[in-house]
């Protein structure tokens, strides 16, 4: 009875402290903005698989890797000069037929005649009722691209940076609680990655082994893991281990694993937590800019739209293909911007001093 | 004869300071040097003394916290009934060694852990320890919070430090200490970050739970007046060295060591009309005749078990 109560209020108390934490979060305004850039692209995310079970979206046509739309359009056949340039015209595409390719082709096409309707699958086709981002040069549903990309941003940028800040939390701790060798030896390590340009790093890497989402995420994590952050969390742990009450413990003889695991890891999660979320940016950003080299082994991803875009040859033509580039490069900065303001959300929680009185 | 629960014989702790980043001479600085007293059972000594005199230092030496460079600590031993240096002391009984001294700090913004709650911090002794199973040691916390006066007691377990005032942290840094039940404790200015009106209720406290429990304290602070109020005797610490200790009231009304005096005539008097005469003590001066006159005697008695500095006898009486 008497148990209960105790267990009902302290459960009443930490409901509490997390609604106190909370309205601090809300009263940063960027950090309010980056969380529902987040959850805008979380639901991206989820809603993709969902469409394909309830049948809304046929796999056939919307699959972001295989699917394929048959648009096609008519085209009239019209004269145009044989040879260019002319008065009138100068090349094929001022010819006015839709299409330059296929009118060329009409041309080779025997047994076509000026006047004749003709049809023609157009990719990449622009945003229409049925594809709102419209097609790429393959035919294949960018919008559907685009959640399968955000589905992938999530996957490698919380699991290498899960992953990242984990192994700089225990090593950081380790390194201000023995200090020493251990200590030295640990921060010249991470001098070491820190200097190291990680995209070259990564180029290397990529050029030894085939890069799928789950190895990036573990290589952007251990790279993360060991660069600076570790610097970082082990001055916030030297902070916490002078502090009293781990004197305390220490007197009344606990041992050093135990202080270490009970005092001093749960007052740097905090900070670790923020790093988290800071080392998400990094790593979305990173998958993007590999993917877009070709370097990566994946299906589907917002660099690899990019990259198709470019090997394609739309990325030269302005903004004609604007449904090529642009999703996926705004998807990239949103969400990596996003996760940021969120961290400088949690910022404000977790640092009082930069609290606005 | 009283018996002792702590003897402290010769105690010193020396730092060594390298002097520069490119020189290798090291500088010492005796943070300690070579101090003795002792503590009967359910007594309590004040140790008194400006900031940087050394002593914190002795405390966190006392507690094993910092390993202390000379001298000996002796501790009376309750299963063989006679004193015991903790140098001696490895595994299962340094152990136990541990039950029996605790430290309170002085801030208790900073001594508890602001992620645990207050039963967790309470706990965490007993379960260092292994004493009892989980139910006896709930029934511990909540036996040992009504103590200390923080009821009812189940209202304040699960709560965070942050949640509590400056005095009832303070009552869960005593109650943290005292749950295994020590021997003795020392206490490094609990009181001097509480509020002047806290500041009793706190002290007594201390007090009653000495007299309940047996609990020796070795009281640090710079403050005669608390000093008086908490302690039976009153040793003054001047640059890592005991210059003078003495009964509580012998030291206050009869001080002869020209520091001491100093101390005394600096305790502020709550009457602006007052004209107080602080004594006047040139600290250089003291601080080269110590170094003159060396520590390697004992103290000297003056009688009324009053000891003071050899250098002091020789220089200034």
């Amino acid at each position: 009875m008497d148990k209960n109560l105790n267990q009902d209020l302290q459960k009443e108390l930490r409901r509490e402290a997390l609604k106190r934490n909370w309205r601090l979060f809300k009263q940063s305004k960027l950090g309010m903005i980056g969380l529902y850039i987040v959850i805008f692209f979380l639901f991206l995310a989820l809603l993709q698989p969902f469409l394909f079970i309830t049948g809304i979206w046929n796999k056939g046509v919307y699959d972001p890797v295989v699917g394929y739309d048959t648009i096609k359009d008519t085209l009239l056949v019209v004269e145009c000069p044989k040879e260019y340039p002319t008065e009138k015209y100068e090349s094929y595409t001022d010819c006015p037929a839709k299409g330059e390719v296929n009118v060329k082709k009409l041309y080779m096409a025997p047994g076509v005649e000026v006047g004749d309707m003709y049809e023609t699958f157009i990719q990449p086709a622009p945003p229409s009722r049925t594809h709102l981002l419209g097609t790429d040069s393959l035919g294949r549903d960018i919008f559907s691209q685009i959640m399968e990309g955000s589905q992938v941003a999530f996957i490698l940028g919380l699991l290498s940076a899960t992953l990242g800040v984990g192994i700089s939390t225990i090593l950081g701790t380790i390194a201000a609680f023995f200090g020493g060798r251990i200590d030295a030896y640990l921060m010249r390590q991470s001098d070491l990655i820190l200097m190291l340009p990680s995209l070259p790093l990564l180029f290397i890497i990529s050029a030894f082994a085939e890069l799928k989402v789950w190895h990036l995420a573990v290589v952007l994590g251990v790279i993360g893991g060991l660069g600076g952050s570790v610097i970082t969390i082990k001055s916030q742990a030297l902070q916490v281990k002078v502090k009293p009450f781990v004197d305390s413990a220490r007197i009344t003889g606990g041992s050093n694993m135990k202080i270490l695991f009970s005092h001093v890891l749960p007052n740097v999660a905090p900070l670790a937590l923020l790093f988290m979320v800071f080392s998400v940016t990094g790593a979305i950003a990173s998958e993007s800019v590999l993917s877009f080299l070709g370097l990566l082994n994946i299906d589907m991803s917002w660099g690899i739209m990019i990259y198709l875009s470019q090997t394609d040859g739309f990325i030269f033509s302005g903004m004609r293909y604007w449904w090529l580039i642009l999703p996926a490069g705004l998807a990239v900065t949103f969400l990596a911007g996003g996760f940021y303001l969120v961290g400088r959300g949690l910022d404000d929680v977790f640092n009082p001093r930069l609290r606005k009185r | 004869m009283k018996k002792n629960v702590i003897e402290v014989k010769n105690l010193e702790k020396y730092f060594e300071v390298s002097s520069g980043f490119f020189s290798r001479k090291k500088t010492t600085v005796k943070a300690v040097d070579d101090i003795t007293f002792e503590i009967p059972f359910g007594e309590s000594l004040g140790l008194v003394g400006q900031s940087g005199c050394g002593k914190t230092t002795t405390a966190r030496a006392l507690c094993l916290l910092d390993p202390k460079t000379g001298g000996e600590v002796n501790f009376y031993n309750n299963d063989v009934s006679s004193m015991q240096s903790i140098d001696e002391l490895e595994g299962e009984e340094l152990k136990k060694f541990r039950r029996n001294i605790q430290m309170i700090f002085q801030d208790p913004y900073e001594s508890l852990n602001p992620r645990w709650t207050i039963k967790d911090i309470i706990l965490e002794p007993l379960n260092i320890h292994n004493i009892g199973d989980l139910d006896e040691r709930e029934e511990a916390v909540s036996e040992i919070l009504q103590t200390v006066g923080l009821t009812p007691p189940e209202n304040y377990m699960p709560r965070y430090p942050h949640e509590l005032s400056g005095g009832q942290r303070q009552r869960v840094s005593i109650a943290r200490t005292l749950i295994m039940k020590p021997k003795f404790v020392v206490c490094d200015e609990p009181t001097s970050m509480l509020d002047v009106s806290i500041r009793i209720s706190i002290m007594d406290l201390m007090l009653n739970l000495a007299k309940d429990l047996e609990v020796s304290y070795l009281y640090i602070t710079h403050d005669l007046a608390v000093a008086r109020y908490m302690c039976n005797r009153i040793a003054v610490m001047f640059n890592g060295k005991i210059v003078e200790i003495a009964e509580t009231e012998e030291l206050l009304s009869n001080p002869v060591h020209p520091y001491t005096k100093r101390l005394i005539s600096s305790i502020p008097v709550p009457d602006p009309s007052y004209d107080r005469k602080v004594y006047d003590v040139n600290f250089d001066e003291l601080d080269s005749l110590i170094e003159k006159h060396g520590s390697d005697k004992p103290m000297i008695d003056i009688g009324n078990e009053h000891f003071i500095a050899t250098h002091d006898v020789k220089g200034l009486i």
